[in-house]
């Protein structure tokens, strides 16, 4: 563990050292967040799950998912870690034009993602408003959905931000991809906890 | 990889605000921001306070006179709301957190500077929110539960700034405990074990892990809820096969822990006080570690106990009833362990010290009600009557305000380079003491007896205890002044108060008061022993 505390300790000096002393621990405080994150997530799967358990819904009311689209959907997010990962894998060699084409692949998919889940919900025989398993549906995917669109986006910022010459990320500054990167594998695995809740039980 | 303590892109020294400006700045040291915290939760204590006092006001007689009944609902509601998620949290939180953890790791700031700035200006407007939305269209009147379905039926326009005043609470506590977290277990100065820092630190770390574990439950919620109100989905609306247990239950595993939210940072602001005072260490502190553990990990198992007349099932009933009994474990070795600090000290019966004992005696009532409330029979009984109040005021009151305020009197000193004066300090903690025992200790008596809390008409028969109860909450607010009056002239003629008045060991007090920007002016002192008083004088012991 690095030293935390500047040696020089007049405040002229401190702020050239300051850069060579101070430990990163901004991955660590994202950790906590999307633990956070996680157990708004867990909150939502615990009232899915009772109501499941104790409110059978009444016999006039419809509540069906078709298997197919969301099968595609977790197998597009599941290739989007991979392909996210492939091109961190670039920018550590600093091949900034791989890292970006990889970026972009995986951008495409979380919109790809994005626009099966509002074809899903069109084509779904049941209303938000329609029961209380068709509102806990659509709140859950629409909260994850949510966070797959903040995601996307910030993987756009993150590819213009890994041009050559003038990108802020790159190999010395990887940061910001590094948060998005865990941020984004974050929200694939919440997507397969929610994919076997919703889908498969 | 590194990062830098001061952000590059931050304005120039002279550009930035000084003196007082400072406070009202988007200001990145966690002293001023502590400081931020402090004062504006006491504005928010005051207004709350004043609410408290319309209730009293309401109850010395048994008709519903004072005020129309909505018009009671909404000043309980934001009296709860304020008193917990304005006063309380941001000032055990993040007023003492902020000043007090950067010393006590011997770091020159908190982890997240800017986010903890974020996090301090999210409180101000959303207090603002919600006390304005009782003059806009009525505040919320579902009290500080807002339980479904009463919270679906009453009107939606207060009851909606109330879920989005308190997500930004909460987004604003989240954002706090991450700060804590990762200032606790990354910034500490090297050298420094977690097992040598002061017991502050521990309670923060404790109470961080069950904001982040907690917060986001209650604020996913709170979104369904809002959804049941503005979108009329049926998450927790019965007549559309909603189940409101559901709400129950996920609204009690945050507010659950919120009580230790607001009341574990006061043990440990009490076990920074208490050894000052006396003279003494702190007695256990191994035991005071894995007690503060205990009740992070119990106070996570407890909620339902809350909720023994909402159809709980009888395995969950002795489940949880067990679980709390547990948890007066830990919570009573704390106990011991403060009354064994004071134990043959050398106590001086400052207002600081005054204020712990009081916190101490209060504590152990409250506690002891609390056992009793855990018990499925005699909860059962008292469920929702003034029983359930006076415990719970016991608790917040007579625990973590009687805390905040003997924090005041032993760090003002440090905050403004002050001393304060002793003697009005004594005699605000008499009226305190007794008017807040007088206020609530009656309202055991009242609860037992069947008087429902929440309602603004009770049974004459209740009236004279009432009045007394009143009695004492005049007392309550008068108390105000004393104080106020202390802080005012000690700020403009105070004796100055060097830098360390208690001759204090912990790191805070080994630098000048206030101290300056980046808490030392050479290299942060490395206190191995926080508590090593009385090594001279230990013949006493």
């Amino acid at each position: 563990m690095t030293s935390i505390v500047p040696k020089e300790q007049s405040s002229e000096s401190k702020k050239e050292l300051s850069t060579e002393e101070h430990e990163d621990f901004r991955l660590f405080g994202l950790i906590a967040f999307l633990i956070a994150d996680g157990m708004t997530f867990a909150g939502f799967f615990a009232a899915y799950l009772t109501f499941k358990a104790v409110n059978p819904l009444g016999p006039d009311a419809i509540y069906e998912l078709e298997l197919p689209l969301p099968t595609l959907n977790t197998v597009l997010l599941l290739v989007s870690s991979f392909t996210f990962h492939r091109a961190g894998k670039f920018l550590e060699k600093n091949e900034a034009k791989q890292c970006q084409k990889w970026l972009l692949i995986t951008g495409a998919l979380g919109l790809a993602f994005l626009i099966s889940q509002m074809f899903e919900y069109f084509t779904l025989p049941f209303g938000l408003t329609d029961n209380l398993y068709a509102s806990t549906f659509y709140a859950l995917t629409g909260f994850h959905g949510l966070h797959v669109t903040l995601g996307s986006i910030m993987i756009m910022i993150i590819w213009w931000q890994t041009r050559i010459p003038s990108g802020r990320v790159n190999n010395e500054n990887k940061f910001p991809f590094e948060a998005v990167e865990l941020y984004w594998h974050f929200v694939d695995g919440i997507w397969v906890v929610l994919f076997i809740i919703l889908y498969l039980l | 990889m590194t990062i830098s303590l001061k952000p590059s892109n931050s304005p120039p020294e002279k550009l930035q605000p000084s003196g007082w400006l400072k406070y009202l700045s988007f200001s990145l040291d966690h002293k001023v921001i502590g400081l931020q915290y402090l004062v504006c939760g006491f504005l928010f204590y005051l207004i709350g306070g004043s609410l408290a006092g319309a209730i009293r006001v309401e109850l010395i007689s048994p008709l519903s006179d004072f005020m129309p009944r909505e018009v009671y609902n909404q000043v309980l509601t934001l009296h709860g709301t304020i008193m917990i998620f304005l006063w309380i949290v941001p000032v055990v939180n993040g007023a003492f957190g902020n000043y007090l953890i950067p010393f006590y790791v011997g770091a020159r700031d908190m982890a997240f500077p800017r986010l903890n700035a974020v996090a301090f200006w999210l409180i101000p407007p959303s207090g603002l929110m919600l006390i304005t939305s009782y003059f806009i269209n009525g505040a919320a009147q579902s009290g500080w539960t807002a339980y479904p379905p009463l919270s679906i039926t009453t009107p939606a326009a207060g009851q909606i700034i109330w879920i989005l005043s308190v997500l930004l609470l909460g987004g604003s506590s989240i954002f706090g405990g991450i700060n804590f977290i990762a200032t606790i277990l990354k910034l500490r100065r090297p050298g420094l074990k977690l097992m040598q820092l002061p017991m502050y630190c521990w309670a923060m770390l404790g109470t961080s892990i069950l904001v982040v574990l907690s917060t986001p439950v209650l604020a996913g919620t709170l979104i369904l809820l809002s959804f049941d109100i503005v979108a009329h989905t049926g998450f927790f609306n019965p007549s559309l096969g909603g189940n409101v247990i559901v709400y129950q239950h996920l609204f009690w595993f945050y507010s659950h822990p919120a009580v230790y939210i607001m009341v574990l940072p006061a043990f440990g602001l009490v076990s920074e006080i208490l050894p000052i005072h006396s003279r003494k260490p702190l007695f256990g502190y191994t035991t005071m570690v894995f007690s503060i553990m205990g009740i992070v990990v119990l106070g996570l198992v407890v909620w339902a106990h809350h909720m023994f007349t909402s159809g709980t099932p009888p395995w969950m009933r002795l489940f949880f009833t067990i679980a709390t009994a547990f948890i007066a474990v830990p919570t009573g070795i704390k106990f011991f362990n403060w009354v064994a600090t004071l134990w043959g000290g050398k106590i001086s019966l400052n207002a600081a010290m005054l204020f712990s004992c009081g916190f101490i005696i209060n504590f152990v009532l409250g506690g002891i009600t609390g056992v009793a409330l855990a018990q499925v029979p005699f909860d059962v009984h008292v469920h929702d009557t003034y029983f359930v109040v006076a415990h719970f005021h016991y608790i917040v009151y007579g625990g973590s305000v009687f805390v905040i305020f003997s924090s005041i009197y032993h760090w003002f000193p440090k905050f403004t380079g002050k001393m304060l004066n002793e003697n009005l300090g004594r005699f605000h903690f008499i009226i305190t003491f007794i008017g807040f025992n007088l206020c609530f200790a009656p309202q055991h008596w009242l609860g037992l007896n069947g008087m429902p809390r929440r309602v603004a008409e009770y049974d004459p028969q209740f009236q004279i205890i009432n009045q007394i109860s009143s009695v004492g909450a005049l007392l309550m607010a008068l108390s105000t002044l004393p104080f106020l009056w202390n802080i005012l002239q000690s700020i403009l003629f105070g004796d100055d108060a060097g830098d360390n008045p208690w001759n204090a060991l912990t790191p805070e007090w080994l630098t000048s008061s206030p101290p300056p920007v980046e808490n030392w002016e050479g290299e942060a002192p490395l206190v191995l022993e926080p508590y090593g008083y009385g090594e001279k004088d230990s013949n006493n012991t």
